[in-house]
């Protein structure tokens, strides 16, 4: 079996600065990555689509070439389209285009980043319902930019895509926005952190600048979404200010925030907490990026949102902190090159506080109308998770059994929070005491033939034994 | 809005290669993220629901919703993880209620 120091499973920002420090302290690191190229979501493509489209998406986007350039190095193995099915201790399976691997190592380190927080509302299955995120995507990775599209929530991002879009020639359509300027003020008594954060609220304005200037609409506070179409989205209902509206929409891009991506730390087992301020799950970690279990660490988005930068940083601190524990690096010279990093982590967290509570989540969208689809995969609905909760089903995974909500092919990492957050909201229990799905092997759909690749005795890298 | 005026390709000039879509030919990048081709070239539903019997489209781009899932070469995959290849003869995902562990 294939062996290195430090497998990394995602080539975002924490992997990637992760996989950088670790090298270069000495470490042999396999980074493994579903796209074809390194980056991420938030600097997917970057080599690529830094040189064609950097003016449109901007420089921080760009500045992630830095990341990326830092792969270059002897002791990094980045495998592309490395899809990974299961983390069992130490041990990784995956399958790349040239066929399924095992490998053993002493760390793992889980950076698989965020996924956009589901906003389960009426018609939000239909196709031309994406999330902004996927539109931005598609702007990195393939250059085409969504015409006349509605933006639908809160949140930086939401703001971000828009100017992308305009730049790239595209000017939305308009922007629905859940927040209220009620949430505004309330931020406000964190003014402190959103002081500290002078550069994001200083990038922000201008953003709304660049969209006044364009003519794009904004309605903030709004309410009571509906997506309607039949076969696909039509229009966009919603009322704001005690007006109702209806604004025909071709591509409606949902965003309310951001949420870890706990599939992995779940599966391995390690406790996760309710973060009340993110209205999320995050894994429990040290300061170094530390779980419970030996060898075992997580960093970036997906172990707390703190965004790209800070996503960085818990990175270099977990690549350091994991050449100490394999004897690369003293105490001493770990914590000599840390102190930097943690102090610069502590300042970029510090703007958090003020940003959750100014794009706090779409409300009706965290315990959604019986009505309302929260199981995309099973087509499960709010009221059948209330029905099942009725008749004795007290946490997610007896809610599962009972519906199948979370058994579809995304194994509930669209639906977790909503089950959770329903069934919360009937028992009048805070969320952490209510829990979450339980994540098993396999993390993603796989064969019999790549699991059993993993057994084929021609297959050299196995003959090679535990030790090959 | 026509289909194909709901997306704008920033890379006009970028080669194109013909794929097959439910059996309808597409001219699409080469290279380019095969959920983003097939999306900007007008296909709206990638796959259609066990239950109710109702089109997906992508909704994430980035393999987690499992909304863009098409069968290329009898497997199914998902087409956000896909890169455009001339000649790739894709289906809509099959309608199975299968769970996320079957194999094939
Ligand atoms: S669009 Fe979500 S998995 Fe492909």
């Amino acid at each position: 079996m294939p062996r290195a120091d430090l497998t990394i499973i995602g080539a975002g920002p924490a992997g990637m600065a992760a996989a950088a420090e670790a090298a270069g302290a000495g470490l042999n690191v396999l980074l493994l990555d579903e796209q074809p190229t390194p980056g991420g979501q938030v600097y997917r493509n970057v080599d690529e689509a830094a040189a064609r489209r950097g003016k449109i998406l901007g420089r921080d986007f760009t500045r992630g070439r830095a990341l990326t350039g830092a792969l270059n190095h002897p002791r990094i193995t980045h495998v592309a389209q490395a899809s990974v099915w299961s983390v069992e201790g130490t041990n990784v399976a995956y399958t790349a285009p040239d066929g399924a691997r095992e490998v053993v190592s002493d760390h793992v380190l889980i950076a698989t980043g965020a996924l956009e927080r589901a906003m389960p509302m009426p018609g939000w299955t239909l196709p031309g319902v994406m999330t902004a995120g996927a539109a931005q995507i598609m702007l990195k990775q393939s250059g085409i930019a969504v015409r006349e599209a509605v933006l639908v929530g809160s949140g930086p991002l939401l703001y971000l895509v828009a100017v992308q879009l305009l730049r790239a020639g595209c000017p939305p359509r308009a922007l629905v926005e859940t927040q209220t300027r009620g949430d505004m003020r309330h931020a406000l008594t964190h003014w402190r952190a959103a002081l500290r954060g002078w550069r994001y609220l200083q990038r922000g304005a201008a953003m709304l600048n660049e969209l006044r200037n364009a003519g794009v609409r904004r309605h903030v506070g709004a309410r009571d979404l509906a997506l309607l179409g039949s076969r696909r989205v039509e229009a966009v209902h919603f009322s704001c200010g005690g007006d109702l509206h209806e604004l025909p929409a071709e591509t409606v891009l949902l965003h309310h925030g951001v949420v870890p991506n706990v599939q992995a730390t779940r599966a391995l087992g390690l406790a996760h907490r309710w973060a009340p301020r993110q209205h999320a799950f995050v894994p429990v970690l040290d300061r170094w990026g530390l779980g419970a279990q030996p060898g075992i660490w997580g960093a970036g988005d997906g172990a707390g949102i703190g965004g790209a930068r800070v996503a960085e940083l818990s990175g270099r601190i977990a690549g350091l902190g994991i050449a100490h524990e394999m004897g690369a690096l003293s105490e001493a010279e770990r914590d000599r090159r840390a102190a930097p990093l943690l102090s610069a982590r502590a300042v970029e967290m510090s703007i958090r506080p003020f940003l959750d509570r100014a794009f706090p989540p779409y409300a009706a969208a965290l315990v959604p109308a019986d009505a309302v689809t929260v199981c995309r995969c099973e087509e499960v609905s709010a009221g059948e998770i209330r029905r099942a909760a009725e008749q004795g089903c007290a946490g997610p995974n007896q809610a599962k059994a009972f519906t199948r909500a979370g058994m579809g092919r995304c194994q509930g990492r669209f639906c977790g929070l909503s089950v959770t957050g329903i069934l919360a909201e009937m028992q009048g229990r805070d969320p952490g005491e209510i829990g979450y799905f339980r994540a098993r092997p396999p993390l993603r759909p796989v064969t019999l033939g790549e699991v059993a690749a993993l057994h084929d005795p021609d297959d050299p890298l196995v003959q090679a034994g535990p030790h090959g | 809005m026509k289909p194909d005026l709901r997306f704008e390709l920033l890379d006009k000039d970028a080669p194109r290669v013909t794929v097959r879509f439910a059996g309808q030919a597409y001219d699409v990048p080469e290279g380019a993220n095969l959920a983003a081709a097939l999306l900007a070239a007008g296909v709206d539903a990638f796959r259609q629901t066990a239950h109710r019997g109702v089109g997906r489209a992508p909704f994430c781009m980035m393999g987690a919703c499992f909304d863009c899932l098409v069968e290329v070469d009898g497997v199914s995959r998902q087409a956000c993880l896909m890169q455009v290849a001339p000649g790739l003869d894709i289906r809509p995902a099959r309608q199975l209620r299968e769970g996320p562990y079957a194999a094939r």
